[in-house]
């Protein structure tokens, strides 16, 4: 399969090439085109995880009659105001085979969609400030390794050694009492992990289709015929949800409930600085997480918000929390300034694990639910769920986190690996 | 060669002595640092982030892109402010934060050429031939990037907060922010008015207009005097109103210490105010739009009401010979103002062809020369701008008609009309409007109890600004419940010139087309020009969200500031549509840049979370103790002797509490005092278990189950007397508790009358246990009958203890005869110690959290949360005899324990484990395999959850969850650790001491 | 940051006094052994989660530890009443939003 074509191909290269016509001859990295009348395969939700769907729709099942339906721009909503961490240390073997499927990806994505995804493996600290919490970190630590995830737990002082920064004090609060490491983890530029799915999905023949918002999903006898939209019906005989906070919205349109709470979940960026933080440190029990930018911006994610709200926007106070910790963890960060915050709307589960099912309504399928922990799964969701869509069954991976589990009661709780309280 | 200082004979600033690169500058009392770099001379002031030219100072507040430095003083070292907002004061030092080795000779700036291959998002096309490539590279760009350094010191400074409450808040002290504040002042309201500058006057700290008749600074004066008059108005200069939040919450920075240097460490460095306002007045003026032509980077090149401000302010003149480059006649002030200051204006270069009116016949009768219908296509020099490259354009400005000109200058001022700053209204949700009267956004219809007022409204002309802020403040405070809604004072008499259309232009043509053309900024700190932007929009990044995103414009500092508006309107041409319909992007709090530390405050450090003490807390620190942190709790984990390890303190305490008698403060669980006719009902619903014939002088042990039928907490309930009972929590689950119970009674069962208070604070608790435990109460309570035949196992009784009030509770978390002594928390201590001295005989030993730990865990007793995890029930717990099936009620958590999930066979299931080799400790947290060779992933039976080394027992233990355990006694299973050992253990009753359980019924 | 009025405390007080209780007027169900697992984890975790007005409950933790209910708009974040428990809301549809909360 040819992708992108060998024309289009990014490299040092191409742009020396195009250094010499003065970048007059760039080609689009995506067609802007109208919707046709029907395709194999709707997908609602132009973020990383929909256009990730429709790029391994095409790719990995040869199904490329998709569009890509998307309210606003691509990559406009959680995919673009996350904190951008990754990683696949989660507990309970069926969330870690999911992320671990993510984290292979991501290791070969810049290569694979040609296009520099900036992922950057510069490993990822779990900090454990009681007993408690070193308890909860060995056993998740060894169930990392017997699952094949890469992951460590690491003392005080050797913490102090890859976070210079980081109080390690026994005298604070709070003292670190160690924390786990994932080596392979780190952070990729959020915008590029979209707009390289969008560029080779769009290579294969996927429509994708912005500023236009569903407005309805059309169903006879119980089957999805296709998809109201606010350029007219774009006609489907399978309708993919990828619409994380607004999935709500989406199975109420067809009848359906989700069990899923959208909140608002916040996070903030410094000024930029000379490189001070070499890798991404999280603390569950003080409550913030930290990672420098190559741009040079701390990038800090606060708490989810307490209350249900699509508003984009959150309580001042989490902010003041969140800082605090930063301020616990890195005293020397507190005349480092804010230039910027921001929320996202996270779909969140009774169980921090995401839905990825089927429906009961046939052709309709959704993918969503992932809480404060989707931008890292981005590849592994929409991995299985295109495979879950393209052969209506779910992919074994998926499998564990279909509806059913709401009412069976095999709930995965993975709330002290999620990161985030919710 | 003129000096840069412009004599203002008494109004000259006493001299002051700063340092910037390291080289010693005479600056003003009054000057920024800015001003005074600009008094000196110095052109570079730092390096662009990608080509690293030189760039100098462009603006003269929030908006300046270049001038960003660090200043330092070891641990009050402060990264990224901008000079502009710096104020100077004596023994300064600052640096610029780019530039290598130095900012007059920088190694990324002479490698110019490789400009070419780094278009907008070319890191996204390269750097991944394979994963080391990037891996390789990233650090080098990572160096290359980011502006200041942080600081590597903790803080020194301290920050407060100031919660208040006001019916108008006026952000911005201009004329129209004055006008309002004092409007509303005059109707009695709390006015509350915030200005970021250190003083109050915004635009009229540098007019040279009269009002009344007087300078505009003596009006200013006059009108803040007026307001410091009323006892209901708080003024706050130096203080930036950062984030506009729901509810009418706004959050101010004051700057309290910042312009006085390195002042001592006590003392409050930055306070934030938290503020809910009734209403609020936004008059937060307008910011200058550069215009964007070819080389408009070069230093020298500055906004134009920069020149003035900076001429008219600081007494300061940033160059000789002037060229000012405009689309409106507003800005043919600063042309005015140069010339008044005594120095050349070579030419006014305004894009308008024929331009007519009251401003243009004025510069013109000053002699002043008028380019119309020409623009400034590119300005010329290096380190300096040196001359301005003009040419005739076209009516609409969008292409070049004839050969260019170059005109000699050293300062080149452009004003492509303003930018109102509407920060503060979009941060509230409020879509922005776009106006072609104003040629700049509005604020869009308010979500929130605001209002805009000002040039922050797109109103420019003074009295129009003067008038309608004072209309907002009558209209805030009358509907915060004030006045009349009407202005009453009379405003300041002026004259003011009127001003013509202005021409909208948001990049200026070059003889070359913008790909081809030297590079015209738009975004001046992340090198973002027009062709970044209309490249992007080739590329199919058309949304102006996609377009910030690709070429990183708006996310600098200054947050776009100076540069969005030139780029929506740059990207609308490109993509030939309209600029409302590419909208803008939404502005985010912070308006500017806000410390860490000071949205913190005082939350940090030891005031970061509370500690928690019991009343005995003193007598453990006397005494040695370890603590553990729990919750919020400090609890004595272990009491080590003299050369004692915790493992020789642990063991030593454990045997004591088997062989003799042991101590435990127990203060810590929570205490839920119950009451009401329908408590022992309501507690049945609750606990897996009944409570309805619990009579009084009686304990029970109950587990609580959330709604789906997991494990939440566990804890003995005592009936203290007809329709009362005290129900005892874990330590952490005790506010979790209370808010579950009273959740339960007042939305799902009003109809049962029971009320709920939490008196864990009130009560302390000595818990003596161990086989000589009735011998040390004995001696201190004389009027209970401790015989077991009278006082039995999960009994309570009243009884006084050392002349003190107490409730003895006969429940045991040890697994030993065990007498809890209960008493008013302020007699705590002295009970302790009454209890020690009357133990010493038998040794009484204190233990702590480890030694009970390890007791109960002997005894297979859970800990809630240790040995559960939110997924286990209470059937998991092989602890089916807690739950009550014959209840009439279905309690809570009872229907999901029939789930399909939950009545499956294999589940985990609560077990012991004994290590083959007695003296191994099994980790907490080790998985459980049962074939420690099989391939990765392996299939894990389940985890280590409490394991101890146990000296009563002579061996170590463990207590797991394993699948379908409890059918598995005997098996030897594996626990593979990282560690590359492998520990085998037999899976074993999870009660390892006692397993009948006579040493308690003793 | 919300502020919010407490029907009891007749008070209208800072987001931070109160905790957020989730959605209101869920009855348990009278006979959860009649229930299907089905109809049960519907109970269980299923919501509403609506885009607009919601009716939730908050409990005002920090003052007079009484539950209440409140419709509040979930994109605006306005609030438009606060009711005792067992009252229903008198706000149900965004044309019959009144203004102010209380």
């Amino acid at each position: 399969m040819k992708l992108p074509s060998a024309k289009a191909r990014y490299s040092g290269l191409s742009l020396i090439k195009n250094a010499l016509s003065y970048h007059e001859n760039w080609q689009r990295a995506w067609r802007n085109p109208k919707p046709k009348t029907d395709y194999d395969v709707v997908i609602v939700g132009g973020g990383g995880h929909g256009l990730a769907t429709a790029y391994y729709l095409a790719k990995e099942h040869g199904i490329t009659n998709v569009a890509v339906v998307e309210k606003g721009y691509l990559g406009g909503g959680n995919t673009a105001r996350n904190t951008t961490i990754i990683r696949s240390n989660y507990l309970w073997d069926e969330a870690a085979h999911l992320y671990e499927l993510a984290m292979k990806l991501w290791e070969g994505l810049s290569q694979e969609l040609n296009f520099n995804v900036m992922f950057s493996q510069r490993g990822v600290l779990n900090l454990g400030h009681n007993l408690q919490d070193m308890r909860d970190i060995e056993r998740r630590v060894n169930a990392n390794r017997l699952n094949g995830i890469d992951g460590e737990v690491l003392t005080p002082s050797q913490i102090k050694d890859i976070v210079p920064l980081l109080n390690t004090s026994p005298d604070c609060r709070y003292p670190v009492l160690g924390a786990s490491w994932q080596p392979r983890g780190g952070t990729a530029r959020h915008d590029a992990v979209a707009w390289g799915y969008a560029r080779g999905a769009d290579a294969l023949g996927v429509d994708l289709i912005q500023q236009t918002e569903v407005t309805g999903i059309r169903r006879q006898n119980g089957t999805v015929i296709g998809v109201e939209t606010t350029q007219g019906f774009i006609g489907a005989r399978k309708v993919a949800c990828v619409t994380a906070g607004n999935s709500g919205v989406m199975a109420a349109m067809a009848g359906l409930r989700l069990p899923l709470e959208s909140r608002p979940l916040q996070a903030l960026v410094s000024e930029p600085l000379k490189p001070c933080l070499d890798t991404v440190v999280m603390s569950n029990a003080v409550h913030g997480y930290i990672s420098q930018s190559d741009k040079g911006d701390l990038v800090i994610g606060a708490g989810t918000d307490a209350y249900n709200g699509y508003g984009q926007r959150g309580s001042f106070h989490v902010i003041e929390h969140t800082l605090q910790a930063i301020c616990e963890l890195f005293p020397a960060f507190s005349r480092v300034r804010m230039n910027r915050q921001w929320g996202g709307i996270v779909d969140t589960c009774p169980d921090a694990c995401p839905v990825i099912s089927k429906t009961s309504v046939d052709g309709l399928y959704f993918n969503c639910g992932w809480g404060t922990g989707g931008f890292k799964a981005t590849p592994g969701s929409g991995f299985v769920f295109a495979d879950t869509v393209a052969n209506d069954r779910p992919h074994p991976l998926a499998a564990p986190f279909s509806l059913d589990r709401f009412s069976s009661g095999a709930l995965i709780d993975e709330h002290g690996a999620a990161g985030v309280a919710h | 060669m003129l000096t840069r200082r412009i004599d203002r004979g008494a109004d000259n600033g006493k001299p002051i002595y700063f340092r910037f690169n390291g080289k010693r500058y005479q600056g003003r009392q009054g000057d920024t640092l800015a001003a005074a770099l600009l008094a000196n001379g110095v052109d570079i002031v730092g390096r662009s982030f990608k080509y690293g030219r030189p760039r100098g100072i462009v603006g003269h507040g929030a908006e300046e892109p270049n001038a960003i430095v660090q200043i330092s003083h070891g641990s009050q070292t402060v990264p990224n402010l901008r000079a502009t907002q710096v104020e100077l004061y004596e023994g300064l030092e600052a640096n610029s934060v780019s530039g290598w080795p130095s900012v007059d000779f920088d190694i990324k700036g002479s490698l110019g050429l490789l400009g070419g291959l780094m278009p907008p998002g070319f890191y996204y096309k390269t750097f991944m031939g394979s994963k080391k490539i990037w891996e390789f590279s990233e650090p080098w760009i990572r160096k290359a990037a980011g502006l200041g350094r942080a600081p590597v010191e903790a803080d020194p400074d301290v920050y407060d907060k100031l919660n208040q409450h006001c019916d108008v808040l006026v952000v911005g002290a201009g004329p129209a922010g004055l006008m309002a504040a004092l409007e509303a002042a005059r109707t009695g309201a709390r006015v509350i008015i915030a200005d970021e500058q250190n003083e109050f006057g915004g635009s009229l700290l540098a007019a040279t207009q009269t009002l009344d008749g007087k300078p505009c600074r003596e009006w200013v004066s006059q009108t803040i005097t007026e307001l410091s008059n009323f006892n209901n108005v708080e003024l706050l200069p130096r203080s930036t109103v950062f984030g506009y939040y729901d509810h009418n919450f706004l959050a101010i920075l004051e700057r309290r210490t910042d312009h006085l240097g390195p002042v001592a460490t006590t003392g409050v460095r930055q306070r934030l105010h938290r503020v809910r306002a009734r209403q609020v007045v936004l008059a937060t003026g307008a910011i200058e739009r550069p215009l964007v032509f070819a080389n408009n980077d070069v230093p020298g090149v500055m906004l134009a009401s920069s020149v003035s401000t900076y001429v008219n302010r600081y007494g300061v003149a940033p160059g000789n010979k002037l060229v000012l480059f405009t689309t409106n006649d507003g800005a043919y002030q600063t042309a005015i103002d140069w010339h008044s200051a005594g120095r050349e204006v070579v030419a006014v270069v305004d894009t308008r062809h024929n331009p007519k009116g009251e401003w243009v016949d004025y510069a013109r009768k000053l002699g002043i020369d008028i380019l119309d219908g020409y623009g400034v296509i590119e300005a010329r020099g290096g380190k300096r701008v040196k001359a301005a490259l003009v040419a005739p354009l076209n009516r609409e400005g969008s292409a070049v008609t004839g050969p260019p000109q170059t005109l000699s200058c050293d300062l080149l001022a452009s004003s492509g009309g303003w930018s109102p700053a509407i920060h503060l209204s979009s941060h509230t949700g409020a879509k922005p409007v776009w106006s072609d009267d104003v040629v700049g956004f509005l604020p869009g219809e308010s979500k929130q109890k605001e209002r805009s007022a000002g040039a922050a409204n797109g109103t420019y002309s003074l009295l129009g600004c003067l008038q309608e802020g004072a209309r907002a403040g009558a209209e805030a405070a009358q509907q915060a419940g004030f006045g009349t809604d009407t202005s009453q004072l009379p405003l300041p008499k002026f004259t003011e010139l009127q001003e013509q259309p202005q021409q909208a232009l948001f990049l200026v043509p070059h003889s070359k087309r913008t790909s081809r053309a030297p590079k015209q900024f738009v975004d001046f700190q992340l090198d973002v020009t027009a062709a970044g932007i209309e490249l992007a929009a080739r590329e199919g990044y058309e949304s102006v969200e996609h377009v910030k995103r690709y070429t990183a414009m708006g996310f600098g500092t200054d947050q776009g500031k100076l540069g969005n508006i030139n780029g929506m309107a740059i990207l609308s041409k490109a993509l030939g549509q309209g600029i409302p319909e590419t909208g803008t992007t939404i502005f985010r709090p912070s308006y500017t840049p806000t410390t860490f530390g000071a949205i913190a405050g005082r939350d940090v450090k030891e005031l970061f979370d509370p500690e928690r003490y019991t009343a005995m807390h003193r007598w453990h620190v006397e005494n040695g103790a370890a603590f553990e942190n729990v919750g919020q709790w400090k609890r004595p984990w272990y009491f080590p002797k003299p050369g004692e390890t915790m493992h020789d303190a642990v063991n030593r305490e454990c045997l004591a509490v088997r062989n003799s008698v042991g101590i435990l403060d127990a203060s810590t669980l929570g205490k839920i005092d119950i009451q009401g006719p329908d408590a022992a009902e309501f507690i049945t619903r609750i606990y897996t278990n009944a409570y309805l014939k619990l009579a009084p002088g009686k304990c029970r042990y109950g587990v609580m189950l959330k709604e789906d039928g997991m494990i939440f907490d566990d804890g003995v309930t005592a009936c203290l007397g007809e329709n009362h009972y005290l129900m005892f929590t874990t330590t952490g689950g005790a506010a979790g508790v209370l808010a579950w119970l009273e959740l339960w009674q007042q939305t799902e069962w009003p109809e049962l009358e029971v009320y709920f208070t939490s008196v864990t604070d009130h009560w302390t608790t000595a818990t003596v246990t161990g086989p000589n435990a009735r011998k040390v109460i004995e001696k201190v309570c004389q009027d209970v009958d401790l015989s077991n035949d009278s006082f039995k196992f999960m009994d309570w009784r009243d009884g006084t203890v050392a002349d003190v009030k107490a409730r003895i509770f006969r429940i045991s978390f040890t697994g030993e005869l065990s007498f809890e002594v209960n008493v008013p928390a302020h007699y705590g201590r002295y009970i302790w110690e009454k209890l020690i001295e009357a133990g010493r005989e038998f040794d009484i030993t204190p233990y702590g959290t480890e030694t009970m730990h390890v007791l109960r865990a002997e005894k297979g007793f859970i800990i809630v949360g240790q040995d559960t995890d939110g997924s286990m029930t209470p059937q998991d717990m092989n602890m089916d005899w807690v739950v009550g099936k014959k209840k009439a009620f279905s309690f809570i958590g009872k229907r999901s324990l029939e789930r399909s999930d939950t009545v499956r066979e294999n589940r985990k299931q609560f077990v012991g484990l004994k290590p083959l080799n007695e003296k191994e400790v099994l980790p907490e947290g080790a998985q459980i395999v049962n074939d420690p060779n099989q391939a990765i992933p392996m299939d894990m039976q389940g985890h280590v959850t409490s394991s101890y080394y146990s000296a009563n027992l002579g061996h170590s233990f463990a207590l797991a969850v394993v699948k379908g355990g409890l059918n598995r006694m005997g098996e030897v299973v594996h626990c593979p650790l990282a560690d590359g050992r492998n520990i085998a253990a037999e899976i074993v009753s999870s009660v390892f001491y006692d397993p009948k359980g006579d040493r308690q019924n003793v | 940051m919300l502020e919010i009025y407490c029907p009891y405390c007749r008070e209208t007080r800072e987001e931070e006094e109160f905790s957020y209780s989730g959605e209101a007027h869920i009855a348990r169900p009278p006979e959860p052994e009649a229930q299907s697992d089905e109809q049960w984890g519907d109970y269980l975790f299923f919501r509403k989660n609506p885009r607009g007005l919601h009716h939730e409950m908050w409990y005002h933790q920090t003052g007079c530890r009484r539950y209440f209910n409140v419709t509040r708009d979930t994109v605006s974040y306005q609030i438009l009443e606060s009711y005792p428990m067992g009252e229903n809301p008198t706000v149900t549809t965004v044309a019959n939003q009144t203004g102010d909360a209380r």
